[in-house]
């Protein structure tokens, strides 16, 4: 059996007293999309962070496609990107000087047919020449979207790929990721507090609460599981726990 | 999928195409503003017409200066190389601050060093862009060329670059270990060291308590070095081989500092967070 994509084990992060992931484990097999749902402070951002090797956890074992990416980063640094609303390209450059920046940094072959390719795809051929800094957040969006699609990853990690971004935009980002793994198979992993999005893209979520995993499934095990109707009851849930929520329905 | 010939790319140690980018990049951000590329040009122009009609002026009433009309403003200019190597190192970092890009910068497959070397050649750009222009100026305007110094200048030039980036690689680390709050070093430590680096005056003119302090710089022997050149048309090869191996100490401080930094921020998630 192929090794998962994400295997994550006893993964603990602190700050001096404070414990923002506290000792979780999950894995992600190829092809699924996933998600990390929670309130803010969950240990969402954080979980993310150190998949990506961007902060090093105070301990555990974190294997990308087999590989333990606190030893071998870079081994797994080509396969996967990255897209998240809170962190920008530079302004004064325009798109296609990033994409092409970007591109050259995965060592992309076929860099201008890849970047018209992706052009075309997310709508964005338009903006190719305009500054990254002029461009509303649904196109920050769409351009981050193409710049993490660059060296077509077979892990796409995903911090609230919608926040910020009108209903319209939000639906035309799911459908395209949707269709990106089904296309080619990759896996996704998401941070998000978008219920809907979660309930429509995802086949696996592990909910957070204070840094922990509190619970797990897909999302009709866990509606199941806590006799809600839809997610966003079964996030209230644990967020408030079950009396506060009958207060409040 | 990510095909192999990007997974092998990826994996490589060193790639010239990932500094090229970097390089390419900082180009692109130059570009697209001209003040600041007329900035890059303005201070030191400024500077050389300064020193130059001072030095007109004190040649006409001072023997010491007659005696190598240059001095003054081959040193003016030699500093100012010094501030723009370590300013320009500094610079190309801290548009990344600016734009807070750190984090998509180093999800990718760049090496802390690869970027490194993108920072220093864009210093050696920024030099180029600002220096150059001033000296060949002087030419007309004086009847001065600092290429008269030949082969000694490129020594001098060797040393302060380098001396140059170990504050530059120094003063980044702060600024990726304290925040943008620690930014104004960039424009503001060289400046403590003008006084120690004796620009102007010989070294003996300190008290005496202060010269070892003086000498322990590399650009105090690069401006002695200067002087002799220019005076007694000897170069000092013992000055040179000094500062080369103070710069090569400083670098390797500087280094350390950096990526001490660079790990201390991957550890505390600053990669992520640092911006405006």
């Amino acid at each position: 059996m192929p090794d998962p994509v994400i295997f994550v084990e006893n993964l603990v992060k602190r700050y001096g007293r404070t414990l923002a992931v506290d000792g979780i484990g999950f894995v992600v097999e190829r092809g699924v999309t996933a998600a990390l749902l929670g309130g803010n402070g969950a240990g969402k951002t954080t979980t993310l962070s150190i998949l990506l090797g961007l902060l090093l956890p105070t301990s555990g074992r974190i294997h990308l496609f087999g590989e333990d990416v606190l030893r071998h980063r870079y081994r797994v640094l080509p396969r996967l990107n990255f897209s998240s609303p809170y962190v920008d390209l530079p302004h004064r450059l325009t798109v296609r000087q990033n994409l092409s920046i970007y591109a050259r940094l995965y060592g992309v072959v076929g860099r201008k047919e890849r970047i018209a390719l992706l052009a075309r795809d997310l709508q964005i051929e338009p903006l190719l020449d305009r500054p990254a800094g002029k461009l509303s957040s649904g196109q920050k969006t769409r351009v981050a979207l193409a710049k993490a699609l660059l060296n077509e990853p077979e892990l796409l990690l995903l911090d609230e790929p919608t926040a910020s971004l009108d209903p319209d935009t939000g639906d035309w980002v799911r459908s395209y990721l949707e269709e990106y793994r089904t296309r080619t198979g990759a896996t996704i992993l998401l941070a998000s507090h978008n219920m809907a999005e979660v309930e429509r893209l995802c086949s696996q979520i592990m909910m957070m609460k204070e840094g922990k995993i509190v619970d797990r499934g897909s999302p009709g095990e866990l509606i199941l599981r806590y006799g809600r109707t839809n997610l966003e009851e079964v996030f209230l849930h644990i967020a408030r726990g079950a009396r506060a929520l009958e207060a409040v329905l | 999928m990510t095909s192999p010939a990007m997974r092998h790319a990826g994996e490589a140690s060193f790639s010239p195409a990932r500094v090229w980018a970097m390089l390419l990049r900082y180009l692109y951000i130059l570009r697209s503003s001209w003040p600041r590329t007329i900035e890059l040009l303005y201070w030191p122009t400024l500077q050389m017409l300064i020193w130059g009609f001072m030095s007109q002026f004190l040649r006409q009433n001072s023997s010491y200066i007659a005696q190598a009309f240059g001095v003054l403003l081959a040193a003016v200019m030699l500093w100012d190389l010094l501030f723009r190597s370590q300013l320009g190192l500094s610079i190309s970092f801290l548009e990344e601050m600016w734009s807070r890009n750190l984090g998509q910068l180093f999800v990718t497959p760049l090496r802390p060093y690869e970027w490194l070397i993108s920072l220093l050649a864009m210093s050696v750009i920024r030099v180029t862009i600002g220096i150059v222009p001033a000296a060949l100026l002087a030419i007309p305007l004086y009847h001065y060329s600092i290429f008269d110094m030949g082969w000694a200048l490129v020594a001098f030039l060797v040393v302060l670059m380098a001396m140059g980036w170990s504050l530059g690689l120094a003063i980044c680390g702060g600024i990726l270990r304290h925040g943008m709050g620690a930014e104004s070093l960039a424009w503001t430590v060289i400046f403590a060291l003008a006084p120690l680096s004796c620009i102007y005056y010989p070294v003996t003119t300190l008290p005496a308590w202060l010269q070892p302090v003086a000498w322990a710089l590399p650009s105090t022997y690069v401006f002695e070095g200067m002087r002799t050149v220019m005076f007694e048309h000897t170069f000092r090869t013992d000055y040179f081989l000094s500062a080369l191996g103070l710069d090569l100490i400083y670098l390797a401080v500087g280094a350390l500092i950096f990526f001490i930094a660079f790990h201390d921020a991957r550890r505390r998630g600053a990669l992520l967070q640092m911006g405006e």
